[in-house]
């Protein structure tokens, strides 16, 4: 079973992940019986009856593609994964950000695809907690680099308070 | 200036580790260069045609003395005894080894400097006015809004993987010296009919393939919501801003692409669930920053100094440098100057290892050490008594600092060009070395007056080629260097793209073509009229035809040749 790295625990990844195979459209894709992680195009298919399957669900969105479009169903989904197509395409940040701090996201948002050790700092301080990292990244040393930077400057989801918000003022230093 | 705290100093640390573990690893074989390749820029680290480049920041252009003498330390150590200032007030190491980098980054947090994001596709670093604080046309110290900026956008973790990089300048004079219309934020500072203090948002400019001048975005932004509404313009551009294409990805793009009422309206929408959150700007925070540029202890001295006077009557040389160096101060019997890195035969920019350690000694005696970096690429000292003036001059003199050329035709800006940049079509430095050789009389200079000529070895105008009112953008044509002059670009408050007159021009033609617009001007002007004020007076016809007279130009003028954009573009940036 593949590895991720789970709330800073490796752990057996519990998903699959499904890609649409080249040519194969969401019509022609049989939903699967085991948790997956699906595209968003077989979610909107398959959306009324997914939604009463009472199995988890997990949905995977990739970076062009806004959480906007799956926001009605936050509320049911164990997973929200998002995909890097490259490391060097940002978009997904904002989408996790949006999932936590706009639609109050609780459930696992997972970053897929690309994902290296060293962007680990910036992937969680914008609210994602898993990360299923690119196959040749080692697990062991990428729990180390999460805080790499002690120190942040700005809010964000796992610190909402900007620095200048909790430096000691200086009748108390 | 800004001192840094323990937590400002550690979140520089943990870089200077991060940093050495990234090289460590990839010099292991464990991280490959195109992984690499995003973090090190990230880190100021280029590979240029010769080998790494690496550039250092100045935040808004304010260097201390002792941070100055560090950078000639290090280019002594580690490079070749130089440094090249750029148009966003940074530094430049043209020499570095590859495996010394990590050390340079240690060395540099030691004073309080680093190299964050000088490059890449984030947030660059902010630049502003390099009068700021001491200029009389100043309506507030921009200083404060820029080091706010400066910590909101180091290691913004939303924001390190932007669509293309992105330059933020801040001005707060009546004169914008920061050419804000140029970036793809600009910021101006001023206050509303309830006397309350905020910003002007202006987006969408930027120089390079195709350039543009900022839109207002915003009349007026209160000071308290700066920072959430730059996260709500950053979180439109990094979801929406084009990914596809190299050339089209800068904000200014998507800005057009939607226009800016829609544009606005998706940055209203984003803002207001940012609005009144916990990044809103407490005055407790902005009155911490501003303190740390609260106003040196300036000596009661009377507004005019009678031995400067006098020395300007009696010493024409010294006349003639005030004339052009020495500028306005708000406070009474100070004045700022310019120390001229635009020297004949030294590529614009440059300072030696020497001259830094100068420069500092200068600051330290005259100007309560501190210096400035003009986005010209000049030295600023920004305190210096009317009556120590003359000894200013006259060490800036021994140092080859004293060129009285600010503002006028060979004060050019320049990019290092095919000399050293991969991405040059064009070499850049030769130009200017030929427009000096040219234009070598001081005084022809002068009498030509209040004038500017920059130079961008390739379409990516890190010169600031458009934005000067003689502007040449060396393109490639076949193989051979050509250069398109573009007339009419204007920074300042009446920022202007310059026009293309027509086709292109070899470099042994171009000292020529100057020679001719310059003739052109000094035939036709009226008293008291700069060369702009005649171009506008005439109109750009004239001077194109007096060109073009003679010179057989039958092809049209081809584009430049597609440059290697890249995130490795090289300065000024």
């Amino acid at each position: 079973m593949a590895k991720l790295i789970r709330d800073q625990h490796i752990v057996d990844d519990d998903w699959q992940l499904l890609r649409l195979a080249e040519g194969v459209s969401a019509e022609q894709q049989p939903l699967p019986s085991t948790p997956t992680l699906l595209p968003l195009s077989l979610w909107q298919l398959h959306k009324t009856k997914l939604q009463t399957c009472g199995q988890p669900l997990g949905i995977w969105l990739d970076s062009h593609e806004a959480v906007e479009t799956i926001a009605d169903a936050l509320p049911i989904l164990s997973v929200v994964a998002l995909n890097f197509p490259k490391f060097t395409d940002g978009r997904a940040y904002s989408s996790a950000r949006l999932l936590r701090e706009r639609y109050h996201y609780q459930g696992e948002i997972r970053a897929i695809g690309d994902v290296l050790i060293d962007q680990l700092f910036y992937l969680k301080r914008c609210g994602i907690n898993a990360f299923s990292l690119r196959p040749d990244q080692d697990l062991t040393l990428a729990l180390q680099r999460f805080a790499t930077i002690r120190e942040q400057y700005q809010g964000a989801v796992d610190q909402p308070l900007p620095l200048f918000r909790r430096r000691p003022s200086k009748e108390r230093a | 200036m800004y001192q840094y705290d323990e937590y400002d100093q550690q979140i520089i640390d943990d870089r200077v580790s991060q940093y050495r573990d990234q090289m460590a690893r990839h010099l292991a074989g464990n991280l490959s260069a195109d992984d690499l390749r995003p973090l090190r820029l990230q880190n100021g680290l280029y590979i240029q045609r010769h080998g790494p480049m690496h550039r250092i920041a100045i935040p808004y252009g304010a260097l201390a003395a002792y941070q100055l003498r560090k950078l000639a330390e290090i280019s002594l150590r580690y490079d070749r005894g130089y440094g090249h200032f750029t148009t966003r007030q940074n530094i430049q190491f043209n020499w570095p080894k590859f495996e010394d980098t990590p050390d340079i980054l240690g060395e540099l947090a030691t004073v309080q400097m680093h190299a964050v994001q000088t490059s890449g596709n984030c947030v660059r670093n902010i630049t502003s006015d390099h009068f700021a604080g001491v200029a009389p046309d100043e309506l507030t110290d921009p200083r404060p809004y820029c080091e706010l900026l400066r910590q909101w956008s180091t290691f913004h973790p939303e924001f390190a993987f932007l669509p293309r990089k992105f330059k933020i300048a801040v001005n707060a004079a009546r004169e914008d010296r920061a050419v804000i219309r140029a970036h793809d934020v600009g910021l101006e500072v001023l206050r509303n009919a309830a006397g309350e203090w905020g910003v002007m948002v202006l987006v969408g400019g930027g120089l390079g393939r195709t350039p543009v001048l900022g839109k207002v975005l915003r009349e007026f932004l209160p000071r308290r919501d700066l920072l959430s509404y730059l996260d709500a313009v950053l979180r439109v551009y990094n979801r929406y801003g084009r990914r596809d294409n190299l050339y089209k990805a800068r904000i200014k793009i998507l800005v057009n692409a939607l226009g800016i009422e829609e544009f606005a309206r998706q940055v209203e929408a984003e803002w207001a669930g940012l609005k009144d959150g916990p990044l809103s700007l407490t005055n407790e925070e902005f009155d911490r920053v501003a303190a740390h540029f609260a106003p040196p202890e300036y000596a009661t001295l009377s507004a005019v100094d009678a031995d400067y006077e006098a020395q300007l009557v009696h010493d024409k040389a010294f006349a003639q440098w005030a004339k052009r160096c020495v500028h306005g101060h708000k406070i009474p019997g100070y004045a700022s100057l310019t120390l001229s890195l635009k020297k004949a035969g030294v590529p614009p920019g440059d300072i030696t290892a020497e001259q830094m350690r100068s420069v500092a000694d200068l600051a330290d005696a005259y100007s309560f050490g501190e210096v400035r970096i003009s986005h010209e690429q000049n030295v600023i000292l920004a305190d210096v008594k009317q009556s120590e003036l003359f000894a200013v001059w006259q060490a800036a003199r021994r140092q080859g600092l004293a060129t009285a050329n600010i503002g006028l035709l060979t004060d050019m800006i320049c990019c290092p060009g095919g000399d050293l940049c991969s991405l040059a079509n064009a070499r850049s430095i030769t130009i200017a070395e030929a427009v000096n050789e040219r234009f070598d009389n001081l005084d022809y200079v002068h009498d030509i007056g209040d004038i500017s000529l920059n130079i961008s070895g390739c379409m990516n105008s890190c010169g600031h080629h458009h934005v000067a009112n003689i502007g040449i953008l060396g393109v490639d044509k076949n193989g051979e260097e050509w250069y398109q002059i573009t007339l009419g670009g204007q920074q300042g408050k009446a920022a202007t793209i310059g026009q293309v007159i027509g086709p292109s021009f070899s470099a042994h033609e171009v000292p020529d073509v100057i020679s001719t617009l310059i003739n052109t001007y000094v035939e036709q002007r009226q008293p008291e009229e700069r060369f702009i004020d005649t171009l506008h007076r005439l109109g750009v016809a004239l001077f194109k035809e007096k060109v073009y007279a003679g010179r057989s130009r039958t092809r049209p003028s081809t584009p430049a040749a597609t440059p290697a954009a890249s995130d490795e573009q090289t300065t000024p940036a």
